[in-house]
């Protein structure tokens, strides 16, 4: 199901949809929710009024067109930037009050892929793993790596990989952590079809099992389960 | 405490990498230090009463050239936005970020500066005070160097503009660092000089992070 | 309480400025007036110094101002970060260019006054020399406000910078005083070798105040510039301009 914003870019929206009726194990009603958000760069509003509550078990597809503000969306509801109006709450606290509980809960992978060129895809994974406080299994990141085709280059350093090695490099990070809430900007660059297909089978299974997923793409999705589309710009 | 130590391994695992830009810095403190009796003329006497301060100077100009490279590679390729949101609070990452670049900037040009005192002359007592103020200068010099570096970061013309505003706030550790040098050679004892400078060190190592970490994420804004 | 934060909205605080700023203005010509009648008429020929000790009546109120000023620009980026309200950077860059012009006047004098008096355009006494570092400190800032682009970061980054710098303006003055105690060289000082009579003192003050009322006038001045500027694309300004 789709729904579209209309001059004042307010999204008229059906993702209120119920929640998942079984005990999903990530949790019951973990919510997110953005009210009456605008952002300003500069001299340019990119949107403003955007509405849109984020209940487990669904995911969000932002639309627009180049500079229409996506990816400022996803970094104020990542709690990067503040929004020039409006307010983002998750699990009903606003998230400059539960920033640390917030990013325990989520996973973020922007356009940068936060690689270090001159390590491997395991030491990257590693050291990303261990900064972020998380414990780690080597076994577990291999898999995930192979997973993704990337057997026999898990060693080398990633500034030999290929623009979409590098990036499926970034999207293991999808399997090795549990966060209930997933923001993608623009997950699906520089993919082939057929690793296009993984990424968007694991979006589904992680939403299907009661997580959330907010995420840009230009190209068209295929994602299974209860979602929406949110247009921003004209 | 994982987190720190990982976020210190990492980048002392990248710097091993990529040796040229440790050694770079290592090289300009050699060369400037040398430029200045080519500068002034090789008198001993002389030299030995500027060398403090001239090593001291380019211990410090040495240390701002690095300063740069501190926070820029991890805000430009996405790790730094990462790091932001761990669950480790940012200004223990941050203070791990500063150790690492100390490990790698400040703690060689304090082992290199004897070396480079031979060059002036300088008496042992006078050496063993300026390897210690350096041992202790040079973290002030980055924590206080890397409040400059976050605010600068992502900046048009960043790098000169870090030296105009971290250049004044590096004068007290400069005017007490290359004083201990002075004091031990005049006979009065660095005690006095190289208390304040820990003093200062333990104030900046308590706010610096912090303020580094508020820097950083308005950087990130 | 809450009403203080009516005035902090740039809506409201831009006409308040704009009824304030000619008072002050006006305050500081007359004070201003007064104290250099003072100084340079009524007080007393300076025993050892003679007439050129006379410079000290700008030269002294200029260093207080630059410093004062300095504390207001910290104090105004700390109730911007304690309370996020857009004014407080927007005072606090429009107080920084009076700051450092003081600074430059308080330099400036203070070597008119030492080539006349010890034949040296410029004195490494500990005043001066953490004068010239204060100076450093306000251009760091204009530069770094200047050099991004985005308001709102530019008031804060801007705003940690003068937190920092005002903290670490007693250590910078505590170390330069200790260097230039220790270097005998330096014994003269701008300030030494005068006794104030009491009509001195009373036009150093008069001439700081009246500094005092032209920083505020040129702030308030400043910032309804700087409101209008940010604020453009809201209705009450666009209506402002029409």
């Amino acid at each position: 199901m789709s729904a579209s914003g209309h001059g004042e870019w307010s999204l008229v929206s059906n993702a209120h949809a119920a929640p998942a009726q079984r005990t999903s194990p990530i949790g019951i009603h973990c919510m997110l929710s953005v009210s009456d958000l605008s952002c300003v760069r500069g001299d340019q509003t990119l949107f403003s009024g955007v509405n849109f509550d984020l209940n487990a078990g669904q995911w969000l597809h932002l639309e627009g067109g180049n500079g229409s503000g996506k990816t400022s969306l996803l970094r104020i509801v990542s709690g990067f930037t503040p929004p020039a109006q409006g307010q983002v709450r998750w699990r009903g606290q606003p998230l400059a009050q539960t920033a640390e509980a917030f990013h325990a809960e989520l996973l973020y992978l922007g356009h940068a892929l936060a690689l270090k060129e001159e390590l491997s895809a395991l030491e990257n994974l590693q050291a990303d793993a261990a900064i972020a406080g998380r414990s780690f299994e080597r076994s577990q990141a291999v898999s995930a790596l192979q997973r993704l085709g990337l057997r026999g280059r898990t060693r080398l350093p990633v500034r030999v990989l290929s623009q979409g090695q590098k990036r499926r490099v970034a999207l293991a990070r999808l399997f090795l952590q549990s966060a209930p809430l997933w923001v993608l900007d623009e997950p699906f660059v520089a993919l082939d079809a057929q690793a296009q297909d993984l990424v968007a089978q694991a979006i589904s299974e992680h939403v299907s099992q009661g997580g959330m997923a907010l995420l840009t793409s230009h190209q068209p999705l295929l994602l299974r389960g209860l979602g929406a589309s949110l247009r921003l710009g004209a | 405490m994982n987190s720190f130590v990982a976020v210190v391994q990492r980048d002392l695992r990248l710097a091993m990498r990529r040796k040229s830009e440790v050694l770079t810095a290592l090289f300009f403190f050699v060369v400037v230090a040398s430029l200045f009796p080519l500068g002034i003329g090789p008198e001993p006497g002389v030299l030995r009463k500027i060398a403090p301060g001239i090593l001291w100077v380019g211990a410090l100009l040495a240390s701002l050239l690095s300063l740069g490279r501190l926070f820029s590679a991890d805000f430009q390729d996405g790790t730094l936005e990462q790091m932001a949101l761990s669950s480790t609070p940012l200004p223990v990452l941050v203070g791990a970020k500063i150790l690492a670049h100390w490990l790698l900037s400040g703690l060689p040009l304090a082992l290199l500066a004897p070396l480079l005192a031979v060059q002036f002359d300088l008496d042992g007592g006078a050496m063993q005070a300026l390897v210690l103020t350096l041992l202790v200068g040079t973290p002030l010099l980055s924590l206080i160097g890397a409040v400059g570096a976050a605010l600068t970061l992502g900046v048009r013309g960043g790098e000169v503009l870090l030296s105009l505003l971290v250049l004044p706030l590096y004068i007290p550790a400069l005017v007490f660092g290359a004083g201990a040098v002075e004091a031990q050679v005049s006979g009065i004892g660095y005690a006095a000089h190289v208390s304040i400078l820990m003093a200062m060190l333990v104030m900046a190592a308590f706010f610096g992070p912090w303020m580094c970490a508020a820097a950083l994420r308005v950087s990130l804004e | 309480m809450l009403k203080i934060f009516h005035w902090a909205a740039p809506q409201t605080f831009y006409p308040l400025a704009g009824k304030l700023w000619r008072p002050f203005a006006v305050l500081a010509a007359v004070l201003a007036l007064v104290a250099l009648y003072l100084g340079f008429f009524v007080a007393p020929t300076d025993f050892q110094q003679g007439e050129g000790y006379r410079i000290i009546f700008v030269h002294v109120p200029a260093s207080w101002m630059s410093m004062v000023i300095y504390l207001a620009m910290a104090f105004w980026a700390f109730l911007g970060f304690t309370f996020n309200t857009r004014i407080s950077g927007m005072m606090t860059q429009a107080l920084a260019p009076t700051g450092a012009l003081f600074t430059f006047l308080s330099l400036w004098t203070g070597a008119l006054w030492g080539k006349p008096m010890w034949g040296t355009w410029w004195v490494w006494d500990a005043r001066l020399t953490s004068e010239l570092i204060l100076f450093f400190l306000y251009m760091g800032y204009i530069a770094l406000t200047s050099a991004i682009d985005d308001p709102r970061r530019a008031d804060k980054a801007g705003g940690l910078l003068a937190l920092v710098g005002a903290v670490n303006v007693p250590i910078i003055y505590f170390s330069v005083t200790w260097w230039n105690t220790l270097h005998q060289g330096a014994s003269v000082s701008v300030t030494k070798g005068s006794s104030m009579a009491q009509t001195m003192l009373w036009a150093m003050l008069l001439m700081a105040l009246a500094f005092w009322a032209y920083t505020i006038a040129m702030a308030l001045y400043r910032v309804r510039s700087i409101i209008l500027e940010r604020e453009r694309h809201t209705r009450w300004a666009q209506e402002l301009a029409a």
